[in-house]
């Protein structure tokens, strides 16, 4: 297999930066924030006019059948513009957990729905995903139990540290499937959605970055910019190095999407974006500290992301069963 | 995941497993050491294994990156004995075979493939480590050469290699008036003072010079052009060549082991830092094979190379910190599995400081990849 992404891949991220640099995501999420979904909305329905939402939907049920590596490269250039939404939930996971259940009924039912960006949906999925996201904004929300994968209605509404994103009881309704296919459908929906969850982290992760280089090339302190400063410097490098070393592992996973390989990207993603984080504020100071710059919905959306799909220590733990079980194969 | 490489991997996998010797050789940076890590590379050479990515005039089969890649893998999990000629193999050779001509490549490189002749590196002085051009010691013209004084130190393998390589100042530009010079360390004028290093091995020696002809078919690229040249070998030092991922891989495997069999309390207090390490060293397998098709595709390797050099170095301390804390008492015998565990913890601590401090590399990479400001 090549080890690097391909030119049309690279062309697809740059199309989609392109359209969401054009789009004020920030001035969408703060409206997201306040309840007012619409400019949200409209925004992915012009990324489904590029494919966003059919990437993960098979070509029989209306959508681009494309290669997890195609949904990475997609999420992360969402995570890059702090996209609002359940983004790894109705790009990922659902489509994942729908398709792989096998059941042309339900695939016909919501499939080519969520392929068109019409249909968007949420899941939660216990103990990873307690609660669904965005649930007040979906068409469609689950809950996806090792059981059984039910319908479900938003219960009560609780906050989320990033303030565009609300958290949803899912009260379980009509069973939609149950039994060793549904565990089946709902280990592969939790690998997806960990896998497109890792991609927003890193692409949130870079867009810290380069508000980091940016601001520490204006700001001047001392009579020089902040960013001349070694202190500085180093800091933005340790950054740069976590986020170029996580990337590999993140592509490697979406082309096995093996637990073991999926958990270690979302560590090092995770990792790497709350460095990032952190010294993005720092590097900001007082102003990163505030909810009157964008920065904050970068720093809240990974302090949200972090914990999401799976806890740093649950994903470890995942890695160390698969390696640990003495095949210590490098393949 | 597996590179496909056909069945390279396994014809160096079944060459390794009938020839690697069962315990591990003397230290390298020892007289006896060092002979029968010359003689280990002759083998190494006789069965067309020691250089696989040279062009074959030159001793080499013109392997791929990944070829090479994989051989390194083989290497380092069959626990095969330190490459004692890897300042040449590693810096010098890509040097030459860039900046030098074909009578010098012709002429140094298929006795440095055997390893009849080893090379040490002469880069740092007293007053230039991290500042390298502030290099002293002295390259002056004589009839059809140079005569070189002064003093090189911190020369890994110098004390029992046969030749070296480094910087010496021609001119009064303090980056153009460097020239890239060849010696033998036993010609006349050439004293060697060995230094021994933190784990007791005389792997560093001083190099006094006074007055050392060396003629002009041993200058590399032209008088002054050192710096340049001696800055794209500190790329290739930084890059692919100097730390393959095969080190990493290995050594997360044979900590995953030992945490395996260490169980208890202990254990699982630190399982997240075997993870992490296990995740660090395949993060830089896979970033490293990713780099090598980016090369393969016409790609270079510039700056980037400094965000490697941070990474592995830091990962290979990190490991080797884990690996001893797990074996908590028993981490300070040098002797047995723990001794390995500490040799390696050893070597890892230089990592940091050679090719390039870490922190001569950070500013690298916010200057030139970043682009702040200076």
């Amino acid at each position: 297999m090549m080890f690097t992404r391909s030119a049309e891949q690279q062309q697809f991220a740059s199309s989609l930066h392109d359209l969401l640099a054009a789009a004020d995501v920030p001035g969408a999420a703060r409206r997201w924030a306040d309840g007012d979904h619409s400019p949200g909305l409209a925004l992915w329905r012009k990324l489904a006019g590029l494919g966003v939402t059919a990437l993960a939907v098979p070509a029989r049920s209306g959508g681009l059948g494309a290669s997890w590596l195609d949904v990475v490269v997609a999420c992360e250039e969402l995570g890059h513009h702090a996209m609002p939404g359940p983004v790894a939930e109705s790009a990922a996971a659902v489509p994942e957990l729908i398709a792989a259940l096998a059941d042309e009924r339900l695939s016909a039912r919501w499939l080519p729905g969520l392929a068109a960006g019409d249909l968007i949906a949420t899941l939660a999925l216990p103990p990873w995903l307690p609660y669904a996201a965005d649930a007040d904004a979906a068409g469609l929300v689950l809950l996806a139990g090792p059981g059984a994968v039910r319908l479900a209605t938003a219960g009560t509404r609780h906050r989320s540290v990033d303030p565009a994103r609300s958290l949803w009881q899912a009260r379980g309704n009509e069973v939609l499937a149950q039994g060793a296919a549904a565990a089946g459908a709902v280990a592969r929906a939790r690998e997806a959605g960990t896998l497109a969850c890792a991609a927003q982290l890193l692409g949130a992760g870079r867009a810290l970055l380069g508000a980091s280089v940016s601001h520490a090339g204006r700001r001047s302190q001392f009579g020089r910019p902040i960013g001349s400063f070694q202190a500085v410097k180093h800091q933005l490098a340790d950054v740069a190095i976590g986020l170029e070393f996580a990337r590999p592992l993140l592509d490697a996973a979406a082309s096995t999407l093996a637990p073991r390989d999926v958990s270690a990207a979302k560590v090092a993603c995770t990792g790497a974006a709350q460095r990032a984080a952190r010294a993005a504020l720092q590097v900001h100071g007082a102003i990163g500290y505030t909810q009157e710059h964008d920065l904050h919905l970068w720093l809240t959306k990974v302090r949200a992301l972090a914990g999401g799909w799976g806890s740093q220590a649950e994903h470890r733990a995942r890695v160390m069963a698969a390696i640990a079980d003495g095949s210590l194969a490098w393949n | 995941m597996t590179p496909d490489t056909g069945g390279f991997r396994a014809e160096v996998r079944d060459w390794l497993c009938a020839h690697v010797p069962a315990g591990p050789l003397p230290p390298v940076d020892t007289a006896e050491g060092f002979a029968r890590h010359r003689a280990w590379e002759r083998e190494l050479a006789a069965a067309g294994l020691s250089v696989i990515s040279w062009p074959p005039r030159y001793g080499g089969r013109g392997a791929s990156l990944r070829e090479w890649l994989v051989f390194e893998e083989e290497y380092y999990a069959a626990a095969a004995p330190v490459r004692v000629g890897q300042n040449g193999l590693f810096l010098l050779a890509p040097t030459l075979m860039r900046h030098g001509t074909a009578e010098q490549c012709d002429r140094l490189l298929p006795p440095m493939g055997r390893a009849d002749e080893v090379w040490a590196q002469a880069w740092s002085e007293p007053e230039a480590g991290s500042d390298l051009a502030a290099v002293r010691a002295s390259a002056t013209r004589t009839e059809g050469g140079w005569l070189l004084s002064g003093t090189k130190t911190w020369s890994s393998r110098a004390a029992f290699a046969d030749k070296a390589f480094g910087l010496f100042r021609s001119g009064p530009g303090r980056h153009d008036g460097l020239t890239y010079l060849l010696f033998g360390l036993r010609a006349d004028g050439v004293t060697v003072l060995p230094i021994r290093q933190l784990g007791g091995e005389t792997g560093f020696a001083e190099i006094f010079l006074d007055g050392v002809f060396v003629p002009d078919e041993d200058v590399v690229g032209s008088p002054g052009d050192g710096w340049r040249i001696a800055m794209s070998t500190a790329g290739d030092e930084r890059g692919l060549s100097l730390r393959s991922p095969g080190r990493f891989s290995a050594a997360a495997a044979r900590l995953v082991e030992l945490w395996r069999r260490a169980g208890g309390a202990e254990a699982d207090s630190l399982r997240d830092r075997v993870v992490d390490a296990w995740i660090g060293a395949q993060a830089y397998r896979l970033h490293t094979f990713a780099t090598a098709d980016r090369i393969a595709a016409g790609g270079t390797l510039g700056a980037e190379a400094s965000l490697g050099k941070v990474f592995w170095s830091e990962l290979d301390v990190a490991l080797h910190e884990t690996a001893l804390d797990l074996l908590g008492p028993r981490a300070e015998l040098r002797d047995g599995e723990e001794g390995r565990w500490l040799d390696g913890y050893l070597f890892s601590l230089a990592g940091p400081i050679y090719a390039g401090t870490n922190e001569i590399q950070r500013t690298v990479i916010a200057e030139r990849l970043l682009g702040l400001p200076r």
